[in-house]
């Protein structure tokens, strides 16, 4: 049961992940008063882009076609490292969140080389904004994890969220709820959402990831869309799971709780949307070393 | 051993035989790359041996040299340094050929194989070396070679300045080995290695001291912050395959000077870890943000020299904590991290170096903000340099991520130490490298994305050539090899059990033990590449299904509803560095001299960057003018008479037989 419980996760992010951003765009749209578009659009919009040609700029290279597949494989590779709050990922070993860092990387590197593929002076300001953000976001992210090593006495993603539990987190209340507003920063960051990044603005030169995407279409497009939320999905179980540590070793149980938070955490993030405004992009850099900053304070909180 | 011998004749006699040969035709260069290509191949051969069999070589010849007998010795630390010596001369030799008779044809360009080769035997003479005296000689001869290699285009004024810089900082840091050597064999009564240990290990404060000279000495070859400053000047002149076998192989050669005193003074200090770990962080960081600022390809891959030197030392400054502080597993994994990066900074980096080089050759410029668009003129180079970027920013499936891998392995397994000091210690380790590993993927995306992506910026970029078939061919060995590493790491981290003995002073077999739950993360770590290449291979070809027999159009990227972008519209290398540089300006010192346009009819605006190394303009230069004119005081005591230096010799001898007779 245990053992066949392992592909839980990877398959609820890859069948479910879409239904994060419809969460989170119904809430934005509920919030603004609007009635907003259906639960299942994100599908909807993945399937119609697929059925669709394509146009490539004239510059492009084979750069720009692979740049989202490499993107793609990357996070469907993290799905196998990435537990399901306490139920287990089919793969586990001491480092696993270095390769998960890893991984993370690829897919940005390989998004921002097919957006620097177009020439276009826009998709090189995405390009330029998305390696700035990251070069401080990758540090903060192992930092966090850092602090959860610590507190766990493991560095492997498995044994941290299932040695996480509620005696645990009174033990270490204040270093825990550092490390999860970093982590919660972070699911901003990584997957820009306000108030790092507007994703429903509508002005090429204030936008970051859209930006970067402007010239991909057809089944590219799909692929983005689908790695998005895929994204979204994993940074986001990564926070639930350390922020939900009742694991009672039943996988129907321990899933619907975690299903239960994701949703939460698709509330949240459309709540965090409706209620703030895009942050100036100088004062990005400020949010994610603060996020850092937090974790940091953790540590040394649990040092002794 | 013989190996070795006949590698080091070889190349002594192919450099010499070019300099004669170098007005005959191809004559001359034939005979240098042949001879650099032959013993290089015949000594990694030997090097490998050694390794794969693990016996220790040595050789004492006679007392041919004043302090005692000639000690060579290869042991498995040296073997492994040999690898990227003889292994890098082979490939450069290869790609030299080419790009020399494409550059500057005839007399000149044959003669500098003779430096080239020089400067390879002189590196494994410095590794196989294991007496004072025999070290000081190869570093000399491995120190003064790349001058005449830096100093290849002698009629530009920046050159020959590039080239007098190089001097000047390869003879400060010797000066301290001197020391080191001469302090060492007055204790000891001898120039030989194994009478050094001796003293050293009954002698902790002399350990100290021989450390802090070995690490001003050893660091100031190496590269690190602020002894760096020769790397961008030299690298950039040089012709691209020597920089390539300057900064895959040559500045290893610090560390493993570095690495072989460690192994001798015993037992290390802990502060001897922090200060290795406080200099590899700032290498690091300062080498990745200086490189941020660079708009010069190959003053950029040289500052990356500056960090990956730091990482390094981040590496080996952990083992040196572990082994300070009796924690065997973290010694045992900073040290194999700094072992293996060292071996993959000399893959990649020289494969980074070529690939600029064949950007010159190609497209006749470095400027970044003269290239773009040269994937489709050089596809071969493009997708080369496409690798060794990704392998140096440390992304999977690559050989740049096993090592850092190792690294953030080795500082998690100092985060669980019960010790807080050993956990800060690891939580730094582990930060900083993350923020390395960032900024050099936002430097690698600027480098690859300005100069082979968008569309080209000038006439030269527009009409670039691909590089000629032995300079791809050494190109496409070292991408293989990106890869090869990257796949078969736990293999790779395996072979490294007996390098690793030699630096730490442990049994091979404890060795093993302390890397196996390394190297099984490693395994199931190389099983999730597979499947993400297969992935990879699957999603494309999905991907292709779907769009055929679909209409795929061309048209002008979105521009707003502009339809007439020009290739100077593109953003720049600059534009694209400017946020990190602006953010961490109080370490890159970027100068900027802006003029907007003003008013209705604006008339001009300029915008001039200047990405001079802080370093050398506030330290160096003032401390070498303060000193300059404090010599220039001397002046007065010359008057250029003869019979003036008579009476100075006259009055030293007496002053002496004086002072003698007291």
């Amino acid at each position: 049961m245990q053992s066949l419980a392992a592909i839980v996760p990877p398959l609820f992010a890859l069948v479910l992940a879409p239904l994060m951003p419809g969460l989170l765009n119904r809430t934005k749209a509920f919030v603004a008063g609007r009635r907003g578009p259906p639960l299942f659009q994100p599908y909807f919009d993945i399937l119609k882009c697929l059925r669709r040609g394509a146009v490539y700029g004239d510059v492009t290279t084979w750069i720009f076609r692979f740049g989202p597949v490499v993107n793609l494989v990357a996070l469907i590779a993290a799905t196998l490292l990435v537990p399901f709050g306490g139920i287990r990922s089919p793969v586990s070993f001491s480092g696993d969140v270095v390769v998960l860092a890893g991984l993370l990387a690829l897919g940005r590197f390989a998004t921002v080389l097919a957006a620097l593929d177009t020439g276009s002076s826009f998709e090189g300001m995405g390009a330029s904004r998305e390696m700035h953000f990251a070069a401080l976001a990758e540090p903060a992210f192992l930092l966090a994890f850092v602090v959860l090593a610590r507190v766990a006495g493991a560095f492997s993603l498995v044994p941290i969220f299932q040695a996480i539990t509620p005696t645990v987190w009174l033990a270490a209340l204040p270093t825990l709820t550092l490390v999860a507003m970093t982590l919660l920063i972070l699911v901003l960051v990584e997957n820009s959402r306000v108030p790092v990044d507007d994703p429903t603005t509508h002005l090429e030169l204030t936008m970051i990831h859209e930006v970067m995407v402007l010239d991909h279409s057809g089944p590219d497009l799909a692929i983005i869309h689908y790695a998005a939320a895929l994204k979204l999905w994993l940074l986001g179980s990564l926070l639930v799971g350390l922020l939900l540590p009742l694991h009672n070793r039943n996988p129907i149980l321990d899933g619907a709780a975690m299903l239960l938070g994701i949703a939460t955490l698709s509330l949240a993030i459309g709540m965090i949307e409706s209620a703030m405004a895009r942050y100036r992009l100088v004062q990005v850099p400020q949010f994610i070393v603060g996020a850092a900053t937090l974790s940091a304070v953790g540590f040394i909180l649990v040092l002794v | 051993m013989p190996e070795f011998l006949a590698a080091i004749l070889l190349l002594v006699l192919g450099g010499a035989a070019a300099v004669p040969l170098r007005a005959r035709g191809r004559w001359g260069g034939l005979a240098g790359q042949a001879g650099a290509i032959a013993g290089s191949a015949v000594g990694l051969a030997g090097a490998i041996r050694v390794l794969a069999f693990g016996h220790t070589q040595s050789l004492s010849a006679g007392a041919f040299m004043p302090g005692g007998a000639t000690h060579l010795q290869i042991d498995p630390l040296a073997a492994f340094f040999l690898l990227p010596v003889f292994g890098l001369s082979i490939l450069t030799a290869i790609y030299g050929g080419s790009y020399l008779s494409g550059r500057n044809a005839g007399i000149e360009s044959a003669a500098t194989w003779l430096p080239l080769n020089l400067l390879t035997a002189g590196m494994a003479g410095v590794v196989a070396a294991h007496d004072g005296l025999l070290f000081l000689l190869a570093w000399e001869i491995m120190a003064l070679s790349p001058f005449f290699l830096v100093i290849f285009e002698d009629r530009q004024a920046p050159v020959r300045h590039a080239a007098w810089t190089y001097l000047a900082a390869t003879h400060l840091g010797t000066a301290f080995l001197l020391v080191l050597f001469v302090l060492l064999g007055a204790r000891a009564g001898s120039s030989d290695f194994e009478a050094y240990t001796v003293v050293l290990k009954a002698d902790p404060a002399l350990g100290s001291v021989a450390f802090v000279l070995a690490l001003i000495g050893f660091g100031a070859k190496a590269g690190i912050v602020p002894a760096h400053v020769w790397l961008p000047e030299a690298h950039p002149v040089a012709p691209s395959h020597a920089s390539a076998l300057m900064s895959g192989a040559m500045i290893k050669i610090g560390i493993y000077g570095l690495v072989r005193m460690l192994s001798l003074l015993g037992t290390p200090q802990p502060w001897w870890g922090w200060t290795l770990i406080a200099i590899g962080a700032s290498s690091g960081v300062l080498g990745v943000l200086f490189a941020l600022a660079q708009h010069d390809l190959k003053r950029l891959l040289a500052y990356h020299s500056v960090e990956n030197i730091g990482i390094i030392l981040l590496g080996i400054g952990l083992g040196v904590l572990g082994l300070a502080t009796g924690m065997p597993a973290l010694a045992v994994l900073g040290f194999a991290a700094g072992l293996l990066h060292i071996v993959n900074h000399s893959i990649f980096k020289g494969l980074l170096f070529l690939g600029a080089g064949a950007v010159q050759h190609g497209a006749h410029s470095l400027e970044l903000e003269e290239l773009g668009g040269l994937l489709r003129r050089m596809p071969w180079t493009g997708t080369a340099f496409l690798v060794g970027a990704a392998a140096i920013v440390g992304l999977p499936p690559l050989n740049g991520f096993i090592s850092e891998f190792l690294l953030f392995y080795a500082g998690f397994v100092g985060v669980l130490q019960p010790a807080p000091v050993t956990a800060l210690a690891g939580l730094a380790a582990i930060v900083i490298m993350g923020l390395i590993s960032g900024l050099a993927a936002a430097c690698f995306a600027k480098a690859f994305g300005i100069v082979f992506l968008g569309s080209p910026r000038s006439l030269a970029a527009a009409a670039a050539h691909e590089a000629e078939r032995p300079m791809l061919a050494a190109m496409a060995v070292l991408a293989v090899l990106c890869v090869i590493i990257g796949l078969g790491a736990p293999l790779v981290i395996s072979a490294l059990a007996d390098v690793v003995a030699v630096a730490t002073g442990a049994a091979a077999g404890s060795i093993r033990a302390q890397l196996a739950p390394a190297i099984a993360s490693l395994l199931i770590t190389v099983v999730i590449f597979v499947v993400l290449i297969l992935l990879a291979v699957v999603v494309w070809l999905l991907r292709a299904r779907r769009l055929a027999g679909r209409r795929i159009g061309r048209g002008p990227v979105w521009g707003c509803g502009y339809l007439f972008p020009s290739p100077r519209m593109q953003y720049t290398a600059s534009s694209f560095a400017q946020p990190l540089t602006t953010q961490f300006h109080l370490f890159v010192r970027n100068r900027e001299a802006f003029s907007p346009p003003q008013g209705y009819f604006p008339r001009a605006a300029s915008y001039a960057s200047d990405s001079g190394d802080p370093w050398l303009r506030l330290l160096f230069a003032p401390t070498f003018r303060w000193f300059d004119r404090i010599v220039g005081q001397l002046n007065v005591i010359q008057h250029g008479h003869i019979h003036v230096y008579v009476l100075y010799v006259a009055a030293t001898l007496v002053a002496l037989l004086f002072w003698a007779s007291l």
